[in-house]
């Protein structure tokens, strides 16, 4: 049985901060398929094409049969635990300074045997659900959980630190002025964030549903914005200590490509609030969550993109925003290399066309901004990199997957949306 | 008793134990060690290091080198060489190749020497590039070396077969009382039952007492033909069988038993002799349950039955079943792979009578043991050779 | 007029004899901006993004790049803006004639009014008592309309509501009759825009625009410390940008007066 975490005392001013520091790193290649799985929240091992054994760890041919068909393939997570063993005394700082810290041996069902972080419910001999985590080094891991809920459950310590719970921690939602902000706003204070910064940019318009976020404790309006260096700087001298998540929720989305428009006057605003409020953003509050990783209870766990999935994919339709969703994802990936020293994780959300204005005239099914903001949530409380949010989104995944050519030319057939 | 199919060990030979007394740490390289070790075989041997025509080494320290490269380092020019990098099994491997090349007349003398030295960083580079599985799939859980994965195994075994804390607690202690006589052993105060089981808790079920302290050292041996030996004049002991087996039981979920459970018969059948004709064993104790397995898996009791065996022997020098007279790894120290020859080199001296302060009293038949590499979720290298002294 | 009388003028400005009030909001990102339906391309906000300062990115200087609009805070619109003047000679700011740069100004006070009201509009007769007053407007003079507008806090002083911004500005018939019957340099307000923010809804639609710029004349917006100024007798000094064939520019405007 878990005991709930106490919400945090405030900081004491005079003690050093703790720096972040990383759990082993080094990985073969082939292993990094779990990297990959952890990242979308999948599970997956390899088995022989030939013979159908499943293996771990990861091999370059099946130790049954030889076979070099060894393909990584979703799997059954169910396990039961055959040993474990509470490490006091570990060698690795990281472990070090959260020892005791709880590993097991589990047997899967599906034959190969798994060393295994362990959630504290986890009993010896009996069943557990596993599932790939990324560590504090951005590296996949396996997690044994109990098979059914327990109380308090996503309060297990080794868990919190596979993840980027917002219960308890502050977090900043970059633009309040938009439909998924808003939600996004209200879907972290029910997870339990102790405070949600809202920034608004030209405080001098009027915002949509500002006596609403007004009235709420532990909801507080700021002055932010992104494509304006010292608005942001400023804003990060205030309350950039107290950033534990970033929700990045810049929305600038106007139709066209570009033979259908005139002049960059458009893209340079696209380019600036996306692209510049992205540099902006990391510049501003970067250094300080990368310094905050192990500060505590509510320590800076993540940084959230809400980007367009034709990011990956350019949609001539709204080709010159794509084009800028595109620029911040791979700002994204920088971010997320840079970030990783502070066991930051940075998580990129994809939709497809959203349910608002500026995608009035789209076809259903559009996602409901609703279920963007659940989605943001999910992706923190299970320690998610990569996630699809919506219908549109899913399926743009599973295409590129499949054929990415045969995506950009179904989707600049479609031109005249 | 079965018959043996394999080419006996006709004529063939050890001599010259040596070791270079361990310290904690060394500023030395590991090149220092192994050198060292090699004057002290040339110089026991009374034999000019032109005659040394074959080499195996075993070290996890010698940085870029390999034992081509201490060829030339310390001015051997050899027609055999082996670097064998098979951890706690190393010696058990290493004699097994220089034994039959020598049989076949293709070498010599060759020189089996395992060295490491300790830097305060030394085992942390060591880890890092132990192996890939371990890299993959064990470091990331905070393990940081072999205890935690030692403490999945030892749970298991315990719990399977109802093995206590006290039982193993014995191995530890008897070993100690052994290390008390061995000037050369790190460990210098005495150990009780009391104290081994209040030690404090490194990775449950394995607590301070169970662990090997790293150190610097290195130890050594000749193998060559016994016509060579009588005409260097050099005492010398038969190599009577031995078995060597990797990666065994892989479907055993967890590791309850080493390689040795497959070829135990053959060992003693290779001998002609039974378990109970040795008058002194020294198994590889990494951890004294891994002692304790191996009892069962080298025949001494059944699988299961290893704590019985325990309780109902007294395992000291002096003892009904002398076990690891040195004191063993646990209180001698772990050089490194060092920690694979410390067995072998003491069984050498036990059967040639010049163990000094641990001698077993008309000790003639001994049995040395090796185990490691520790490959993901289990010891994967494994061997046992059975030596008899004096040849004359 | 002899040379000696502009040194004079000079000695004056440095001395104080001559006030110079500063009429000109600080050029920041923070200042409200016009804004169009989201269809329509919006005019840039500042951005003012540093390029060093004395650091390593340039150890012994500051500077920065800028980036705005032509029609971004305290700033100046020349006839090309409106498509009313889009064909007149000399009509945008790198070609307008420079002497129109100094002129003097007419500050008609309907501060009072604007308080009550905040789609006041400026009427004839409005003009005609402050003529009464003041005497008749000279010609070649701004008119500038004072409504104590630029002391509001930035949400009150943009002051958008669901149908547009509710901000004071000039009816269509006043317009027409202060560039006709005038003959006016130009036309300038404390708001953004020299037209009221409904002006959308009047016949022309933003006749300020429509008829200064129609006329060859000229608009100057968001200026404060207006009430600092006289009814009469303040000069102005407003010289925009030199941009190449440029709408307008943000400028600093300067009003000289006698102590």
């Amino acid at each position: 049985m878990i005991d709930p975490i106490e919400p945090p005392p405030r900081k004491n001013p005079l003690i050093r901060t703790r720096l972040p520091t990383s759990p082993p790193k080094a990985r073969s290649r082939t292993s990094h398929a779990f990297t990959r799985a952890a990242a979308e929240g999948r599970f997956v091992l390899q088995r022989c094409g030939s013979c159908g054994t499943y293996c771990y760890p990861a091999r370059e041919a099946c130790p049954c049969c030889l076979s070099s068909a060894v393909a990584f393939v979703d799997a059954p997570r169910r396990g039961t635990l055959l040993s474990e063993t509470t490490v006091r005394v570990p060698s690795d700082v990281y472990f070090r300074e959260r020892a005791p810290w709880r590993v097991g041996l589990v047997k899967m069902e599906c034959g190969p045997i798994i060393v295994a972080h362990l959630h504290a419910d986890c009993e010896e001999s009996a069943g557990v659900k596993m599932s790939f985590q990324l560590d504090r080094s951005g590296q996949a891991v396996a997690f044994a959980s109990p098979e059914k809920e327990t109380p308090n459950m996503s309060d297990d310590r080794q868990w919190r630190e596979m993840t980027a719970d917002p219960k308890f921690r502050r977090v900043l939602v970059t633009n309040g002025r938009s439909a998924v902000g808003q939600e996004a706003v209200a879907a972290l204070k029910s997870a339990g964030a102790k405070t949600v910064f809202v920034g608004v940019a030209e405080p001098w318009k009027p915002l949509a549903g500002e006596k609403l976020l007004r009235a709420q404790e532990g909801i507080e309006i700021v002055p932010l914005d992104v494509a304006d260096e010292k608005s942001t700087m400023d804003l990060a001298a205030d309350i950039g200590g107290k950033v534990d998540i970033l929700v990045n929720t810049t929305e600038y989305i106007r139709s066209g490509g570009l033979l259908d428009r005139r002049g960059t006057s458009v893209a340079r605003d696209e380019i600036d609030q996306a692209y510049l409020g992205f540099i902006n953003l990391a510049q501003a509050f970067g250094p300080g969550m990368r310094m905050r990783g192990a500060d505590g209870v509510n320590n800076s766990a993540a940084w959230v993109n809400v980007l367009s999935v034709y990011a990956l994919v350019n949609w001539p339709a709204f080709g010159a925003y794509s084009a800028s969703q595109a620029g911040c994802l791979s700002l994204s990936h920088s971010l997320r290399a840079e970030l990783r020293p502070g066991g930051v994780k940075v998580i990129n959300l994809f939709t497809g066309p959203i349910d608002i204005e500026w995608f009035q005239t789209v076809p259903p099914p559009k996602v409901a901004p609703r279920a963007v903001a659940t989605a943001v949530v999910s992706a923190l409380q299970n320690g998610l990199e990569e996630v699809y949010a919506g219908d549109v989104a899913e399926e743009i995944r599973q295409r590129l997957a499949a054929n990415p050519k045969a995506v950009e030319r179904e989707l600049g057939g479609r031109y005249r949306s | 008793m079965q018959s043996s199919t394999r080419t006996p060990y006709e004529g063939i030979v050890m001599a010259a134990p040596v070791t270079i007394p361990y310290v904690r740490y060394s500023i030395e390289s590991a090149q220092w060690w192994i050198g060292r070790a090699l004057g002290a075989l040339v110089a026991q041997a009374g034999i000019r290091p032109s005659d040394i025509d074959g080499l195996s080494v075993s070290s996890f320290t010698m940085g870029p080198d390999s034992a081509i490269g201490l060829t030339q380092h310390f001015g051997l020019c050899v027609r055999w060489l082996d670097t064998i990098p098979l951890g706690g099994a190393s010696a058990v491997a290493a004699l097994r190749r220089a034994a039959r090349a020598v049989q076949a007349r293709d070498v010599d003398i060759v020189a089996c020497v395992a060295g490491d030295t300790n830097h305060v960083d030394s085992f942390r580079h060591t880890l890092e590039n132990f192996s890939r599985f371990n890299q993959d799939a064990v470091y990331p859980y905070g393990a940081g070396g072999a205890n935690a994965s030692f403490a999945l195994i030892a749970r298991h075994y315990m719990r399977t077969y109802g093995v206590k804390r006290e039982d193993v607690g014995k191995i530890a202690v008897a070993q100690r009382a052994n290390a008390l006589r061995n000037p050369n052993a790190l460990m210098k105060a005495p150990l009780t039952l009391e104290q081994y089981l209040s030690a404090r808790p490194i990775s449950d079920p394995i607590h301070l007492f169970d662990c090997v302290m790293p150190c610097a050292g290195a130890e050594a041996f000749l193998v060559m033909r016994d016509e060579t030996a009588t005409a260097l004049k050099l005492p010398a002991a038969r190599l009577l069988s031995t078995i060597e087996r990797h990666n065994a039981f892989g479907h055993d979920a967890v590791q309850l038993r080493g390689g040795w459970a497959m070829d135990v018969g053959e060992l003693y059948a290779m001998a002609g002799v039974r378990a109970d004709d040795l008058d002194v064993v020294q198994t590889y104790d990494d951890y004294p349950v891994i002692s304790m397995m191996q009892f069962e898996d080298l025949g001494f009791c059944k699988k299961g039955e290893g704590a019985d065996f325990v309780r109902s022997h007294d395992l000291t020098i002096d003892g009904s079943f002398p076990h690891n007279t040195s004191g063993g790894q646990l209180s001698v120290g772990q050089a490194g792979a060092g920690g694979a020859y410390l067995g072998m080199v003491e069984a050498l001296r036990q059967v040639l009578g010049t163990a000094g302060p641990t001698q077993v009293e008309n000790a003639r038949l001994g049995l040395a043991s090796g185990f490691g590499m520790i490959n993901y979720d289990r010891g994967l290298a494994s061997g046992a050779a059975i030596i008899a002294g004096p040849s004359r | 007029m002899e040379a000696n009388k502009l040194v004079e003028l000079a000695s004056a400005v440095s001395s104080g004899a001559v006030r110079v009030v500063d009429l000109t909001f600080t050029l920041s990102p923070d200042f409200p901006v016009i804004v169009l339906p989201p269809e329509f391309g919006q005019a840039a906000p500042v951005r003012i993004q540093q390029i060093s300062r004395y650091d390593s990115a340039g150890p012994a200087w500051y500077w920065n790049n800028l980036s705005f609009g032509e029609h971004t805070g305290t700033h100046f619109d020349a006839p090309i803006h409106w498509f009313t003047g889009k064909d007149l000679p000399n009509n945008s700011v790198d070609t307008m004639p420079t002497r129109d740069m100094i002129a003097p100004a007419c500050v008609i006070d309907c501060s009072a009014q604007a308080a009550q009201d905040p789609d006041f509009l400026l009427t004839i007769e409005l003009v005609e008592a402050w003529e009464a007053r003041h005497g008749r407007i000279p010609a070649r003079n701004w008119v500038l309309l004072r409504t104590d507008w630029s002391k509001k806090g930035w949400r009150d002083y943009a002051n958008l509501r669901d149908d547009g911004a509710h901000t004071p500005g000039p009816n269509a018939a006043v317009m027409r009759w202060l560039v006709e019957e005038r003959g006016i340099l130009g036309f300038g307000t404390e708001t953004i825009g020299t037209d009221a923010g409904q002006a959308g809804h009047l016949d022309p639609p933003y006749p300020a625009h429509h008829f200064l710029h129609g006329g060859g004349r000229y608009g100057l917006q968001c200026l404060c410390n207006l009430d600092q100024l006289p009814a009469t007798g303040a000069v102005i000094m407003a010289a925009p940008l030199k941009i190449q064939n440029g709408s307008g520019s943000p400028l600093r405007v300067i009003a000289l007066l006698a102590s």
